[in-house]
């Protein structure tokens, strides 16, 4: 069962030039809880997400880890201290294999980071792939490496933005598994349009809608809120 | 790392170098051979910092002059030529890292890069060419203007400082030093440092998230290509025995990038082949007046940038192995020159 | 009190010239994101023209102001389409190629003209301040900036060729829908702004020798006058040049034009550390 908050921002704002794209945020995450985040495009999803990696620094407002505040530090510093992400569109280094992608997050971790490697790249399905280019691969398969790099840092805090956008069938079946095991022992944050994966992974879901959060609720009960269907709707608030 | 893999490189390139070593004097004279040695090694430290840090450095020739001068300064000063030859890596090396760490703590990339480079290899220039006059002296030594520094004590044989190395002798131990520089580069980047050197090329916010500071590590690339660039430049001082603000000159610079990229960009035999064999060609065309080397060297860079933008060592790879497999398509040939940019071909 | 003025004179003498030489490079900076490395040589050229007209028996005015603005424009257009509208979007490409061009083009002028200097005399005579004398030449020079620079601003305002070019510059897809010919507009506006350079280059010649290397004197300050400037042509321009020019006037009379020319070229880089998108990029967003 989830435990303490783990993750808090409070009053969180992004603001670029004259458009907020995240609007005084405040947002708890309990230990060990899978949260989904769901909202238009351009509701500020990835943007709440490079704040929470140091990709972007707030405008306003602070992000605390484990009651820590964080904001103002760089993302090589929070990825030490345990922030793993996907992006929306797979960042990996195409010009280098698949295992040598995955090995470079994998000696981050103490031990073997060979074997770190191959446990990473098993977890997720692709240890047939390790050889390959990675700029090769489909988009599907490219996804799941950059996953197998998240997990090779083993990170407390996952962040996943679209995990499910490009995979096929089989491959989202998979993904299902995968983020169910994950919360065996790591917080999860995943953005994502798609209900019925959402409806397998999630239990509590929070709305954005330019740049603010306009309901949380659980998976069930969200879709039934008049606002959160209005916003999907395409009807002004 | 594998220890049979190191010994196999290693033994490749003795072998390589040995031909070289007996091949190369038959070609061009010893004085001229010595010289497109230490052009081999001032290419390969930009071949380094470019092709595979991806970071392309417009004052390459600030470190090359920077060795020059501070090997020629330090042993007019020093009793001892090996402690002026330690000077000449280590101080290019700091002032590559710190003007590294000046550019990168600031995020400053591309053009702006490209501006702080050649605007600081300028100010060297302008520095040393307007140091004429007695009160610009480092110790016993006249910084000279535009004249340079002549007349300085070369290196020696180690316990035997009355034996100078010249002629031959100074080949064979520019030969045998760019040897070690290129074993020592294959196996930085077989090693984490080099593959997080690469990473960064190719993906720098990935690295930056995997918790590797990339600023760091651009900049500590930066200090390594600016130290091998000194020790081509007091490799250079040695050969001369003067040492003049032209080193400095943006016209150096392009020349630098120009044998790289000639040679082939992510290798790191493409840019020494490409430096000898440019190198070769500026000898052959300073016998005659007809035709200017500047005039060649910019068709050059302009015909590679437009139609061979992978460079002649790639390119003739590709057409080698082409040969000697079945025709094959326009797409598989394009796998293969991905897959060998990524094994660090050469 | 004369001193004054002279010291005045001779800082916008000083600036002036940074704006001469910079706005070639500006425009085709500004406009286009590409940075022509053979700007220097484009600016030689110019110099080269005036003196080969003049040479011929040709009004030196004519020379300066149609000349070597057509030639060199012409010149512009040619490289355009020989290599620079092939390198669009790649700005180290581009910048490589047009290094190459810079060399090839030194390498051109010392077989032609030899490696010697050349010149021709100033035309104009000197003004007396008190005791002191002003450059009726530098007179001329600091009105020829400030109308290049108003000139810039009044077609990139006010004409309908500059509402063109600034539109398929900031959205080249939207300018081809609306039926615009992009690479005809890329190619006009390089073309527009060699001839810039070769006006430069050109009033320059008098108080400057010309020799073949010559341009490698002016694409440092070039280069960091427009970088430091940032993405709006006009006003970056006038900013950057100000500051330089003045920093480097001053340090100038205080020690020695080196002095002030490493002056120069160290405020360049403390500046673009501290403002890694230039001064107009920090402080005049969105103007021209």
């Amino acid at each position: 069962m989830p435990g303490e908050v783990v993750l808090e921002t409070n009053g969180l704002t992004v603001r670029f030039g004259g458009v907020t794209a995240v609007d005084r945020v405040d947002f708890a995450l309990r230990e060990r809880e899978l949260r989904c985040l769901i909202g238009p495009n351009g509701a500020g999803k990835s943007t709440f997400f490079k704040c929470l990696t140091g990709m972007l620094q707030p405008s306003d407002g602070q992000v605390y880890l484990r009651g820590e505040p964080v904001s103002g530090l760089g993302p090589h510093r929070l990825a030490r201290l345990g922030v793993g992400i996907k992006t929306q569109v797979p960042s990996v280094m195409n010009g280098l294999s698949v295992h040598e992608n995955v090995w470079l997050a994998a000696r981050r971790r103490s031990g073997d980071a060979n074997a770190g490697t191959l446990q990473a790249l098993e977890a997720v399905g692709i240890a047939d792939l390790r050889r390959e280019l990675v700029g090769q691969l489909s988009h599907g398969q490219r996804q799941l490496v950059e996953l197998a790099i998240v997990l090779a840092a083993k990170p407390w805090l996952i962040l996943l933005d679209e995990p499910a956008a490009g995979l096929s069938g089989e491959e989202v079946e998979r993904m299902v598994g995968i983020l169910r095991g994950l919360v065996e022992h790591a917080t999860l944050i995943v953005v994502e349009h798609d209900m019925h994966f959402i409806r397998q992974i999630a239990e509590t879901v929070t709305v954005f809608h330019q740049g603010r959060v306009i309901a949380q609720a659980p998976v069930e009960d969200v879709l039934e809120d008049p606002l959160v269907r209005d916003v999907y709707l395409g009807r002004s608030l | 790392m594998n220890s049979r893999i190191l010994m196999m490189e290693a033994g490749r390139v003795l072998v390589g170098t040995l031909v070289c070593a007996l091949v190369l004097p038959f070609i061009v004279d010893v004085h001229t051979a010595t010289l497109l040695t230490i052009y081999a090694m001032l290419a390969l430290s930009l071949g380094f910092i470019w092709g595979f840090g991806g970071i392309l450095c417009f004052g390459q020739a600030a470190f090359y002059g920077l060795g020059a001068y501070t090997y020629a300064l330090a042993a007019i000063n020093f009793n001892g030529a090996w402690a002026a030859f330690a000077l000449a890596i280590l101080v290019p090396a700091v002032f590559a890292g710190l003007l590294g760490a000046l550019m990168f703590y600031g995020r400053l990339s591309d053009v702006y890069l490209a501006v702080v480079t050649l605007v600081v290899t300028l100010i060297l220039f302008k520095f040393f060419n307007s140091t004429a006059g007695p009160t610009y002296r480092i110790g016993e030594a006249r910084l000279g203007g535009f004249n340079g520094i002549p007349g300085f004590p070369t290196l020696t044989v180690p316990g035997d400082p009355g034996t100078y190395i010249y002629g031959a002798g100074l080949f064979y131990f520019t030969i045998a030093l760019l040897a070690l520089v290129y074993l020592g580069l294959r196996l930085t980047l077989l090693s984490p440092f080099g593959r997080i050197i690469v990473s960064l090329r190719e993906n720098e916010e990935r690295t930056e998230l995997l918790g590797y500071d990339v600023r760091f590590y651009k900049s500590a690339a930066f200090a390594l290509s600016g130290g091998l660039a000194g020790l081509a430049g007091c490799l250079f001082a040695n050969w001369a025995e003067i040492v003049t603000p032209g080193l400095f000159s943006l016209g150096q610079s392009a020349e630098i990038i120009i044998w790289v990229i000639v040679g082939g960009l992510g290798t790191l035999i493409g840019p020494m082949i490409g430096a000898a064999l440019l190198g070769y060609l500026k000898f052959v065309l300073g016998h005659q007046s007809a035709v200017d080397n500047s005039f060649i060297m910019g068709v050059l860079l302009i015909v590679v940038v437009l139609f061979l933008q992978e460079g002649l060592v790639p390119t003739v790879a590709r057409f080698m192995k082409a040969g000697l497999r079945r025709p094959s398509s326009k797409k598989s040939r394009r796998q293969r020159r991905r897959k060998r940019a990524v094994s660090n071909a050469g | 009190m004369d001193f004054a003025v002279v010291v005045t004179v001779e800082i916008l003498h000083s600036i002036a010239v940074l704006v001469l030489i910079s706005s070639g490079l500006a425009v085709i900076f500004g406009m286009m994101r590409v940075i022509n490395l053979a700007h220097g040589e484009f600016l030689t050229l110019g110099g080269y023209v005036a003196i080969l007209g003049h040479r011929s028996g040709l009004n030196l005015y004519f020379c300066m102001l149609v000349l070597a603005p057509v030639v060199v424009g012409l010149w512009g257009l040619i490289v355009e389409r020989l290599v620079v509208r092939w390198l669009y979007g790649r700005l180290i490409n581009t910048m490589l190629a047009t290094w190459g061009l810079s060399l090839a083009m030194t390498g051109a002028f010392s077989m032609i003209f030899g490696n010697t200097m050349t010149g021709i005399p100033n035309p104009l005579s000197g003004l007396t301040v008190g005791n002191y004398q002003i450059g009726g030449y530098s007179l001329f020079l600091i009105a020829a900036a400030a109308l290049v620079m108003l000139v810039i601003y009044i077609v990139l305002k006010a004409t309908r060729a500059g509402l063109i070019a600034r539109g398929a510059m900031q959205r080249p897809d939207m300018a081809q829908a609306f039926g615009l010919n992009i690479s005809h507009v890329y190619m006009t506006t390089f073309a527009a702004g060699a001839a810039l350079s070769g006006l430069a280059g050109a009033l320059l010649a008098p108080l400057v020798g010309l020799s073949p290397g010559s341009g490698a004197n002016y694409i440092a300050k070039a280069f960091i006058t427009v970088i430091s400037g940032g993405a709006s042509v006009v006003t970056g321009t006038i900013a950057s040049a100000g500051l330089f020019g003045s920093i480097s006037q001053i340090f100038t009379l205080v020690t020695s034009s080196v002095g002030g020319e490493i002056a120069l070229l160290v405020a360049a880089v403390v500046l673009l550390r501290l403002m890694p998108v230039g001064i107009t990029g920090r402080f005049f967003k969105g103007w021209t």
